[in-house]
């Protein structure tokens, strides 16, 4: 067991949590992932947001040891993936975007097996396993096999189980697909929890919201690209300011309200004539109190007024040239108005 | 919510090699896990349980009196037989099963979990030497009803019982490897069927090696599953230990010194 074998890491805030560069991989003709660059700093959660086969589980997987990278290095917290998988394995948890545990054992059974694999002894896999299945809510589904169990428990029982060990790194691959609204936040509250106690968490998602919620920065991934990459901030300001949005209630009004707002805000404005609405970018919000004195003094009456901060959404269909496929009722309540703010 | 639990580690011990003793103890945990599904699943046993009985029961009363004359003198003929050939054939579902297991998501854990990469290989072998005892006993528990009493005693049998329990875990990992190339169960079901339909039938499992063609002779004294059976013999009927128990552990040991790395491999390949 000679000493270069063996050593200590401390992490700390400011070490880089995963450092990936021109990662490729190709099944077949299909090149899933095109050259992925990532840097996660540690302690923050990172959300790689991308449509279905974007290549957001392909790069996961190679980032977990799970995949062989074609080009391209991944290093967690400074080792190889390829050439130190075994110490990368000691690093991080896993949580698939099907849930990885045993369906024909009880979630105690899996928690113990798991344990029991990491080095644990025979009390202490119990005594883990116990402590576990009480924080993530499971103590009475223990014994039941999960067969029995809903989809948030079977991605709860699984995030349970990546966490044995307590890696410093969590790969979540869309951990509340398919999961309903009350259990995706519940998800959402305990990937906040593991962040605040240390841990780094790298999240994909197909969900914009969820990315807003909870990633530090992001990285659109699309056709196996980083298409862009910031913070969430960073990346609505990179679509444009926010849009005033004006109806009227007479339409033979809008040209005049249309001339009157060009004027006021010094812009170019959008006009839906069927819907007797006008879309304006906003850059400076004072100049809207002008606007609205000059609309009454020209006996210009609103029907509705409305002020839209750009969305995920927008960015997404301005970084990409296209919409969220696959996905249409995921994106398309939004799909009206990013439209508008595209043109 | 105890924070405890979430605490990552901060700073750890690592390694980027397995030990041997985590190897087996990784091994030990995945056979346990193995019995555990089938303690959830007994419906797993249905063709160890029945196979023997039927198996023993047809071939003794069709071939017996063509072959030996009699039943009674063909059983132990077919008794040692039947056992080799039966327990063999169970092992082919070791490979169906683990094809079916490995497409499931928890071998994805198991993956990316810092264990010894032939654990979840070696485990679900191991366990199945369950399933290949229960084929033994009942084989032999047969036989004994209809007649059968070995001369070697029941320490011999006992030796007998195990070297055939060996012999197919060390067979099981050529299916194990089947299991793992294969993209189907079925598949895995159908290839191991063809290998193992003329092993186990050009032998001299069932009938005298002396009423074969001379060709044919020379294909079954080579066929190691003679030699396997020609051990079981001289242990159940005299208690002897000859040169074909000797041939059938070196075949044993070979297969498994080549088909268990070449399978890890692969097993590690597979995505």
């Amino acid at each position: 067991m000679g000493v270069e074998h063996k050593e200590k890491i401390r992490i700390t805030d400011g070490d880089w949590a995963v450092e990936a560069s021109g990662l490729v991989k190709a099944f077949g003709a299909n090149r899933a992932v095109d050259g992925v660059n990532l840097n996660v700093r540690a302690g923050t959660i990172y959300g790689v947001l991308g449509p279905n086969g974007a290549g957001k589980t392909t790069t996961i997987r190679m980032l977990a040891t799970l995949l062989r990278p074609d080009t391209g290095t991944a290093r967690i917290f400074g080792h190889d993936a390829v050439k130190e998988s075994q110490i990368v394995r000691q690093l991080i948890g896993v949580t698939g975007q099907y849930a990885s545990v045993d369906e024909s054992l009880s979630a105690t059974e899996n928690l113990i097996i798991f344990s029991r694999l990491l080095g644990l002894g025979r009390a202490e896999s119990r005594r883990k396993a116990g402590e576990l299945l009480e924080e993530f809510g499971l103590t009475e589904a223990a014994r039941r096999p999960l067969k029995d169990f809903s989809g948030g428990m079977r991605r709860r029982l699984d995030l349970a189980a990546s966490l044995i060990a307590q890696p410093p790194l969590i790969f979540l691959d869309e951990p509340t697909t398919g999961l309903d609204p009350r259990t995706r936040s519940q998800m959402w509250d305990t990937i906040r929890r593991l962040v605040k106690t240390g841990s780094t968490v790298l999240l994909t998602t197909q969900y914009l919201e969820e990315a807003d919620q909870l990633a530090d920065r992001i990285a659109v991934i699309d056709r196996g690209q980083v298409v862009a990459e910031g913070t969430v901030d960073e990346l609505k300001s990179s679509v444009g300011t926010s849009s005033l949005h004006l109806s009227v209630q007479n339409p033979q009004d809008i040209e005049t309200a249309r001339q009157t707002v060009e004027r006021m805000l010094k812009v170019q404005s959008i006009v839906s004539y069927e819907a007797g609405k006008i879309t304006a970018p906003m850059a400076n919000a004072d100049l809207v109190t002008d606007l609205l004195i000059a609309l009454r003094e020209a006996g210009i009456r609103l029907a509705e007024m409305s002020v839209q901060k750009p969305t995920l959404d927008e960015v997404f269909l301005t970084i990409t040239g296209h919409g969220v496929k696959d996905e249409g009722s995921l994106a398309s309540y939004e799909y009206g108005k990013a439209e508008v703010a595209k043109v | 919510m105890r924070n405890t639990i979430m605490k990552p580690g901060v700073s750890r011990e690592l390694k980027n090699y397995t030990s041997f003793g985590q190897s087996v103890r990784n091994s030990l945990t995945m056979a346990y896990r193995g019995l555990l599904k089938l303690r959830r699943t007994p419906e797993q046993l249905f063709d160890v349980t029945f196979q023997p009985i039927i198996f023993t029961l047809m071939f003794t009363y069709i071939f017996g009196g063509a072959i030996s004359g009699d039943v009674q003198s063909y059983l132990p003929v077919i008794i040692p037989g039947i056992l080799v050939q039966t327990v063999i054939t169970t092992s082919i579902v070791t490979g169906v099963q683990l094809r079916e297991d490995m497409d499931k998501g928890v071998f994805d854990r198991f993956k990316s979990l810092p264990i010894a990469r032939i654990a979840p290989l070696a485990g679900a072998l191991l366990a199945d030497t369950v399933r290949y005892t229960i084929a033994t006993v009942l084989t032999f528990a047969m036989g004994y009803i209809m007649g059968y009493r070995p001369e070697g005693g029941l320490d011999a049998v006992a030796i007998a019982a195990v070297l055939v329990i060996v012999c197919s875990w060390s067979i099981s990992w050529i299916f194990a490897f089947f299991g793992v190339i294969a993209r189907t169960a079925s598949s895995v079901q159908g290839i191991s069927m063809i290998v193992l339909f003329p092993l186990t039938f050009l032998s001299n499992a069932f009938v005298p090696v002396d009423t074969m063609p001379g060709w044919l002779q020379w294909f079954v004294n080579m066929n190691p599953i003679s030699h396997l059976v020609t051990a079981v013999r001289d242990l159940a009927d005299s208690g002897t230990v000859g040169w074909d128990l000797a041939i059938s552990l070196a075949g044993a040991a070979a297969i498994v010194a080549i088909f268990a790395p070449i399978t890890v491999r692969a097993y590690m390949r597979r995505t």
